[in-house]
């Protein structure tokens, strides 16, 4: 039992590695300074970079996670205190469908009732459909925080002689704190690498950021263009925004890890 | 004159006659949904002194006093019936709000729970600040000293402010919860088996606070300890579970009374441990 | 049935206590015998019996405390342990009547007796009579039988006042009897005592069953 068990944790690391050596290898040689800041050149052209990309991405992750958070928030702290247990079972129920909608369909979806209706891609149409993704993450973490905090706080606030809500707020959000932000950052991680909703959302901007009216780059989209390109060049900065990606996601999870080793309740 | 009635051994004797109560349960029944849990209870307790609920696990004593302060009402489905009169006015009268019931009788629980998130100096207030407005720094530390000071907590603590809550030891942090409910200045104060989480110096400390406390305060303390009741309590009420399991009032008098001479064979059988 | 071990205990303590009684019914018995038949042997045997009597009183004390402190007994119990930490006193006193008498009988020895003696047996065995009801109804819980026993106090008193006058008559006709006679009222009088000494034992066993200390009748002396 112990061998098979071994042979899969061994399988798993394996791939990891293999994985991040890869994108390393084929990703680190081509990162310059010019590729963080420069913006794209046509195709054939020597040099170049993502930076407008790079900038696309951090304002959509940004957006997305504005408009998430506290819809997911409240979502959570909904089913976690306010809920009966019948409206607890129906929105668990839908969260947990649209947790599982593939992202796609997301991104397909916002493009019928926002990109449609606008008549134009935009950076809002993306946050909005990457905030679709992030939002079913907060919610359930953050439900599973709150339930985590003892319910003797509740009753101890009440108690008190404070309300249902003040008592909430001040006394049960800050005790599941930990466990929320850990939520947070995890759905952020998740809508980093999102490449499908933007397709039909954001579009892309060679021009950079240029208001959230109108279309806009993202690192993970220009990683789609520039891979299935017929051009060197561009597929070599493929990699190399690959790897920034995976940096970013890779620092957002080490991060969450080390915070919530950090709090001890 | 105190003038206990005695009546048949099918119903609890109660107490009545004396004059001048703070709070007084009516006909008081508690339910669980359909269930009930506790049944006709009728008690009047005393203002500044300490009354002992006592009476074998189940019989409905944290569910009687967790009517008092409208707690009851909190978990799902449960209910009353009857009055609980506070200073005359029944607390349960429509229009009447839950919370500012709790602001007048306050409650500290068996297990020590300050709030983890918070100082010491912060949860002393905190009942004050998430309540009423309280902004200047100047005036929460003057209203913990004060509180601590009460709690008999001040001169262990107040290097420690700062520090998290639950950095304390045990009976220091149940001190903490008593500061805690008593900066809130209740009238009455509920101590559902206060000591049971509490090694017996800690308890014989808050032993001595609550006798401190009760020249100011109302107290209402359930416990299984009825050695802490004899020492610690003015009158003891006696709650037993029926057939019916639903617990009842059997005998409420003074407590030296009780403990030395009690009038129903079932006290009697309790106190002596005879509970077959 | 819980606390089997404290139940257990309250069963010895009474057993005890009806030891006790039984040592002193008998030093009361031998005390009389003593005095009646001029057993001067007899009498020294009750003089040196009371050590028996006051240790055993002690030791009924010593068990009593040792239950206060580690059964904290309440309510009834508490109350059946009360009673009797009074009445091995009650009960220590009039094995030291007894023994007055026995050295009454030494004191007298030998000289020829004044009169037959009638009343002294007679409250004798009344005075037996009572312990022995008394601690019958302690062990019964029986108030009734109790206050039955408190009421025979008055024959005791009337024997004594029997005796009384019977002597100071002797002592008005013939002062060389004043030494006897006075010696003899000495022995009613500590019978007497004895007598009102069980009232109070009487006494208690009405407050372990109410709870109350009362005084049921007041002792013409």
């Amino acid at each position: 039992m112990l061998g098979l068990n071994s042979l899969g944790a061994g399988i798993a690391i394996v791939v990891v590695c293999l994985m991040l050596g890869y994108i390393i290898a084929h990703g680190l040689s081509f990162i310059n300074l010019d590729f963080i800041t420069g913006s794209a050149v046509p195709a054939g052209q020597a040099g170049g970079g993502m930076h407008n990309e790079i900038i696309g991405t951090l304002i959509l992750v940004g957006l997305g996670s504005i408009i998430a958070m506290p819809i997911g928030l409240m979502t959570g702290i909904f089913l976690s205190e306010f809920g009966t247990p019948f409206t607890v079972s129906v929105v668990r129920f839908a969260t947990d469908i649209l947790a599982g909608v593939p992202s796609i369909v997301v991104g397909v979806f916002a493009y019928a009732i926002i990109v449609k209706p606008m008549h134009t891609y935009s950076a809002f149409s993306a946050g909005a459909a990457l905030a679709i993704i992030m939002i079913p993450v907060v919610a359930r973490t953050t439900e599973e925080s709150m339930r985590l905090v003892p319910g003797a706080m509740r009753e101890a606030a009440l108690a008190l002689g404070i309300t249902r809500w003040r008592a909430v707020i001040s006394v049960v959000v800050p005790g599941a704190l930990a466990g929320i932000v850990t939520g947070i950052m995890l759905g952020v991680a998740r809508i980093s690498g999102e490449t499908a909703p933007l397709l039909f959302t954001a579009l892309g901007n060679s021009f950079g950021y240029s208001g959230l009216g109108n279309p806009i780059g993202a690192l993970p989209l220009q990683i789609y263009r520039y891979a299935l390109s017929p051009y060197k060049n561009w597929q070599q900065q493929a990699w190399a925004g690959a790897f920034v990606l995976v940096v970013i996601v890779l620092i957002v999870s080490i991060a969450v890890r080390w915070l919530s080793r950090k709090r001890r309740v | 004159m105190d003038t206990i009635k005695q009546t048949e051994t099918t119903r609890p004797s109660s107490f009545t006659g004396i004059k001048g109560y703070i709070l007084k349960a009516e006909n008081l029944r508690a339910f669980y949904g359909a269930f009930l849990a506790v049944k006709d209870v009728n008690l009047e307790i005393k203002p500044k002194s300490i009354t002992a609920i006592i009476g074998p696990s189940g019989c409905g004593k944290s569910t009687l006093i967790r009517c008092f302060n409208r707690m009851h009402e909190v978990a799902h489905g449960a209910r009353i019936t009857g009055k609980v009169l506070l200073d005359g006015e029944d607390i349960y009268a429509p229009g009447i709000d839950p919370v500012s019931i709790r602001t007048r009788i306050g409650m500290v629980f068996q297990k020590p729970n300050p709030f983890p998130t918070m100082s010491v100096l912060e949860n002393v207030v905190a009942g004050r600040r998430l309540t009423s407005v309280l902004s200047k720094r100047i005036e929460m530390e003057e209203i913990a000293e004060k509180f601590l000071k009460q709690a008999a907590l001040w001169d262990e603590v107040k290097d420690k402010l700062k520090q998290s809550g639950t950095s304390l030891s045990g009976g220091q942090q149940q001190r903490l919860c008593i500061a805690r409910a008593l900066a809130v200045e209740p009238e009455v104060i509920l101590m559902d088996e206060p000591c049971s989480a509490l090694d017996p110096i800690a308890t014989l400390k808050i032993e001595d606070l609550m006798r401190g406390l009760a020249k100011d305060y109302t107290i209402v303390i359930v416990t299984h300890n009825m050695q802490q009741a004899g020492r610690v309590s003015d009158m003891t009420a006696f709650m037993m579970m029926g057939d019916d399991r639903a617990g009842g009032l059997i005998e409420y008098g003074r407590t030296d009374q009780i403990f030395t001479n009690p009038k129903d064979k079932r006290t009697e059988d309790y106190i002596t441990g005879r509970f077959g | 049935m819980p606390r089997q071990d404290f139940e257990h205990h309250l069963q010895t303590l009474q057993e005890e206590l009806l030891a006790l009684g039984s040592l002193v019914e008998e030093a009361i018995s031998r005390s009389t015998d003593a005095l009646v038949n001029r057993n001067l042997n007899l009498a020294r045997q009750v003089i040196a019996g009371d050590l028996a009597i006051n240790q055993k009183r002690y030791d009924i004390e010593e068990l009593c405390v040792e239950l206060i402190a580690t059964q904290q007994p309440m309510a009834r119990d508490l109350r059946v342990i009360v009673a009797v930490l009074n009445m091995i006193v009650d009960l220590e006193r009039i094995g030291d009547h007894a023994e007055g008498n026995a050295k009454i009988a030494i004191m007298i020895g030998d000289e020829p007796p004044l009169k037959p003696y009638i009343d002294v047996p007679r409250m004798a065995e009344k005075t037996k009579e009572m312990l022995r009801a008394a601690l019958d109804a302690f062990v019964k819980r029986d108030a009734a039988a109790a206050k039955r026993v408190i009421e025979q106090d008055d024959i005791i008193d009337n024997l004594y006042d029997q005796v009384f006058r019977e002597l100071l008559t002797y002592m008005a006709a013939d002062p060389q009897t004043i030494n006897r006679a006075t010696r003899l009222i000495w022995v009613a009088h500590n019978l007497e005592r004895s007598a009102d000494r069980v009232t109070n034992i009487c006494e208690r066993t009405i407050f372990v069953i109410t709870g109350k200390v009362e005084e049921e009748g007041v002792s013409k002396y």
